[in-house]
């Protein structure tokens, strides 16, 4: 004990992992031994590989959410990035190489960031109503782009980003944990990503302090319209299809993840780690009530308890 | 303590966190009396009159009012029994009007069900509530925001009168009133008090103490130091019994070597705040700026600053013209702000001690973009031990500091830029007294090292006791600019709140 203990404590300010972590942890230990006992398909390697690709979207989504929650925003937004970033992949293949357009869905991608950033700092307009807005015209330009459901025309696109292995593991779900790592060091090891952190905790004070806010608000709002690309390109590359309604409710299903991961609506709390463990529970409940045969519907009140639940127990006294 | 008094608080107990607020504060109080709490900024005053008008629930201790023991979970409680308090912070809807705000909850309602508002009845009342406080002149239809503070602090007063309370509690009502406006609030304490109110008034002003008090009661840092009787004390006993020390070892002033001019500046104003500001900071110099609440003090610091870059005029910085419209263009060039309010505009309170120390360094302590943890977590740990900061572990959350440690964070942040110009907005409110003193050292040992300091306070004491020269503004202007050796509280008061003919240079 002698020994571990300031281990232990290291880790945890290394990490910055608080207490409340652990006891989540500790939940989800818990449930997910609890299913591996009463189900048989549940820890088969075949079913947490499946669940592993479908958790990539939220996994993606919810990083960029992350950082604009940290900032004290929101984005609405990202929904209808995701489709419209994902028909754009699939689409532009016909006209140009496959590389070349999923560059340019990704430039997409930013440049919406970049409209909610700007209009967010420049004018300072609630996050709410700016992400409302251009969540409107961006479902709109998705539509306008292309009425019906495009399907990719490269096999390559397919069997590499969606659908791809290397070895037994999926190629997804690698690029999602490669981008957790990228956003934990950012988030803490990075001047911008400490400035973000600061800001949503007091937007004021880091005025003061000689830093620009405008540009870093800019900044967080770029990186989660790029993630919401880089999701909907995947999820295409997956589905094998891209069509111009999927998305709806994506931003919520982040919104849940990043709560449930100790994210603070408010902004300045929330992390990397937090936000991934979020992602993946909400990931095991859906997969656990298909597996039980619980109907959608039920299925969302549930999760809505859930979300409540973690919420207030993560409430400060 | 008298057994049979009106209202008898006994054994209260307080803490907040790790820091103890009120330590076993008993009190007494008579109908009919005006009992005057005084004590520093953070001795306690206003917690205990949170808990008397149930803002705020102790955690040991009891209250009793005629000879039953209350208790009050509410504010909603103590005014059913007869208590309102108006406190520093204002409690009405700047959107609504003054009679919507004085009646709220109570609007006259007319019609079979009650359900439609009288409005007539409503102005009437109003207007008739704000004549008698002898402010006849406000109109009970108009809204809110578009009155003065000390305006919106009448209707407070007004609000809390409108039910004919027993008693009364003041929060500090003369910072924001004119002096013909405290004259009428005087008044109408003086009448109240024949009505057989209980008035409890807090008030750090000493010369307001020794005209309305019946009673004084002092506390120091979360104690009763003892109540007293006005006519059985004078104004240095009651100095000494406030701050346990005296004057000198407070503020610990030393002489140090006044070099070249630092920051200049010349004509500065900016609309509807400030206007011909004129002053020279050297190193080594402690400039103190003195006035009252609204004068435009902080308005002046934060243009400098580029918080709220000036509409014209010019300022100079080691003779180099700067215009800053930035705080980060500010910064750059060595000139550094404390907020007055540090929750609102100095502390990231989701942070560390580590990451506030470090807002205003970053270029420091990286490369790139990339942050170097080592260097980080040596600096910030050097001015941590340095300050005596409280935890000494820079992992720990700012929120969970005393105030006098917050402070310290923020001072910690600006001393490890390079600072040539240091503007302090109130450094010491809500402050406890040892890190007070500390406080005061650290601005003698930066002067030392040829920083110029602009102090700003409304704390007389610590204006007198800290600067070489001092600054004095009034609506928007500067009116004094007073030696040290010629400065004393009647000049200061004179000045700030422009009566007699003092003004001008001494």
């Amino acid at each position: 004990m002698i020994t571990t203990a300031p281990l232990i404590e290291r880790t945890r300010t290394i990490f910055r992992i608080r207490s409340s972590d652990f006891i989540f942890l500790a939940i989800f230990a818990v449930l997910f031994l609890v299913s591996s006992l009463l189900l048989e398909t549940f820890f088969t390697s075949r079913n947490l590989l499946n669940i592993s690709r479908q958790v990539v979207t939220n996994g993606l989504i919810s990083i960029g959410m992350l950082i604009v929650i940290l900032t004290g925003g929101i984005d609405l937004s990202v929904g209808c990035t995701v489709a419209l970033c994902g028909i754009m992949a699939c689409g532009l293949q016909r006209v140009m190489p496959t590389s070349v357009a999923i560059f340019v869905a990704l430039c997409v991608g930013l440049a919406i960031g970049f409209a909610n950033g700007f209009f967010i700092a420049r004018f300072k307009l609630q996050p709410f109503i700016v992400t409302l807005a251009t969540m409107g015209v961006v479902r709109g330009a998705t539509y306008v782009f292309s009425e019906t459901p495009q399907s990719p025309v490269d096999p390559l696109f397919r069997s590499l980003l969606g659908g791809g292995f290397i070895g037994a593991i999926p190629i997804a779900p690698l690029i999602m944990i490669g981008f957790y790592f990228l956003a934990w060091f950012f988030l803490n090891r990075t001047i911008p990503g400490r400035a973000i952190g600061a800001i949503g905790g007091n937007v004021e004070a880091v005025r003061l302090a000689g830093i620009s806010v405008k540009g870093h608000l800019i900044l967080a709002y770029m990186l989660c319209g790029f993630l919401a690309s880089a999701a909907g390109i995947i999820l295409a590359s997956r589905l094998g299809i891209a069509q111009p309604s999927v998305g709806a409710g994506f931003e919520l299903d982040a919104i849940a993840a990043v709560v449930i991961g100790g994210g603070v609506m408010s902004g300045g709390s929330g992390g990397a780690i937090g936000t991934f463990c979020g992602v993946l529970a909400l990931g095991f409940i859906d997969n656990l009530l298909n597996q039980f045969n619980v109907q959608s519907y039920y299925q969302q009140i549930v999760k809505g308890l859930i979300i409540l639940a973690a919420v207030i127990s993560r409430r400060k006294k | 303590m008298n057994a049979d008094a009106f209202l008898r608080m006994e054994g209260i107990n307080k803490k907040y966190g790790g820091t103890v607020a009120l330590k076993d504060v008993s009190l007494s109080a008579e109908l009919g009396e005006v009992h005057v709490l005084v004590g520093e900024n953070g001795a306690g005053k206003s917690t205990l009159m949170n808990i008397l008008s149930g803002a705020v629930q102790p955690d040991a201790g009891s209250i009793s009012l005629g000879q039953t023991k209350v208790i009050m979970r509410s504010p909603h409680q103590a005014n059913a029994l007869g208590i309102r308090a108006v406190h520093q912070e204002f409690s009405l809807v700047p959107q609504l009007t003054i009679a919507e705000n004085i009646l709220m909850g109570k609007l006259p309602t007319r019609g079979r069900h009650r359900l439609v508002i009288d409005w007539p009845r409503a102005w009437e009342t109003a207007r008739g509530l704000l004549a008698e406080l002898g402010f006849a002149g406000l109109n009970a239809r108009t809204r809110v925001f578009r009155l003065s503070i000390s305006q919106q602090q009448v209707v407070e007063i007004a609000k809390a009168l409108a039910e004919k309370p027993s008693v009364l509690i003041l929060d500090e009502p003369s910072a924001v009133l004119s002096k013909d406006e405290l004259s009428l609030l005087f008044a109408l304490i003086r009448r109240l008090k024949s009505e057989k109110t209980l008035i409890l008034y807090i008030s750090h002003r000493l010369e307001e103490v020794f005209e309305i008090a019946d009673r004084i009661t002092v506390l120091r840092d979360g104690e009763v130091v003892g109540t007293v009787r006005r006519d059985s004390i004078d104004q240095n006993e009651l100095i000494r019994m406030m701050v346990g020390r005296s004057f000198e070892e407070i503020y610990p002033k030393r002489r140090t070597r006044i070099g070249d001019e630092v920051l200049s500046v010349h004509a500065l104003s900016r609309e509807g705040e400030f206007s011909g500001i004129e002053f020279s900071l050297h190193r080594g110099e402690v400039l103190g700026m003195f006035g009252l609440v609204g004068s435009g003090r902080t308005a002046v610091a934060r243009s400098i600053f580029g918080a709220e870059p000036p509409t014209s005029g010019s300022i100079r910085l080691d003779g180099k013209p700067l215009r800053p419209r930035t705080p980060r263009e500010a910064v750059r060039v060595g000139i550094s702000l404390v907020t007055e309010d540090r929750k609102r505009d100095g502390l990231v309170m989701t942070g560390t001690i580590c990451d506030n120390v470090s807002l205003a360094s970053f270029p420091r302590m990286s490369r790139g973009i990339f942050l170097n943890r080592r260097l980080q977590e040596l600096l910030v740990a050097g001015k941590v031990k340095e300050l005596a900061l409280r935890p000494q572990k820079i992992g720990a959350y700012v929120r969970t500091l005393s105030g006098g440690n917050q402070q310290k964070v923020i001072l910690a942040k600006w001393l490890l830029c390079t600072t040539k110009v240091l503007l302090l907005d109130e450094p010491t409110r809500g402050v406890d007294i040892g890190a007070k003193v500390e406080i005061y050292h650290l601005i003698n040992a930066l002067v030392e090292a040829g920083v110029g300091v602009l102090l700003i306070s409304s704390e007389m004491l610590e204006v007198l006791g800290m600067s070489d020269r001092i600054l004095v503004m009034r609506e928007g202007r500067l009116v004094g600019d007073v030696g040290r050796e010629k400065a004393s509280e009647e000049v200061l008061l004179q000045l700030a709140a422009g009566v007699g003919a003092a003004e001008g240079k001494a």
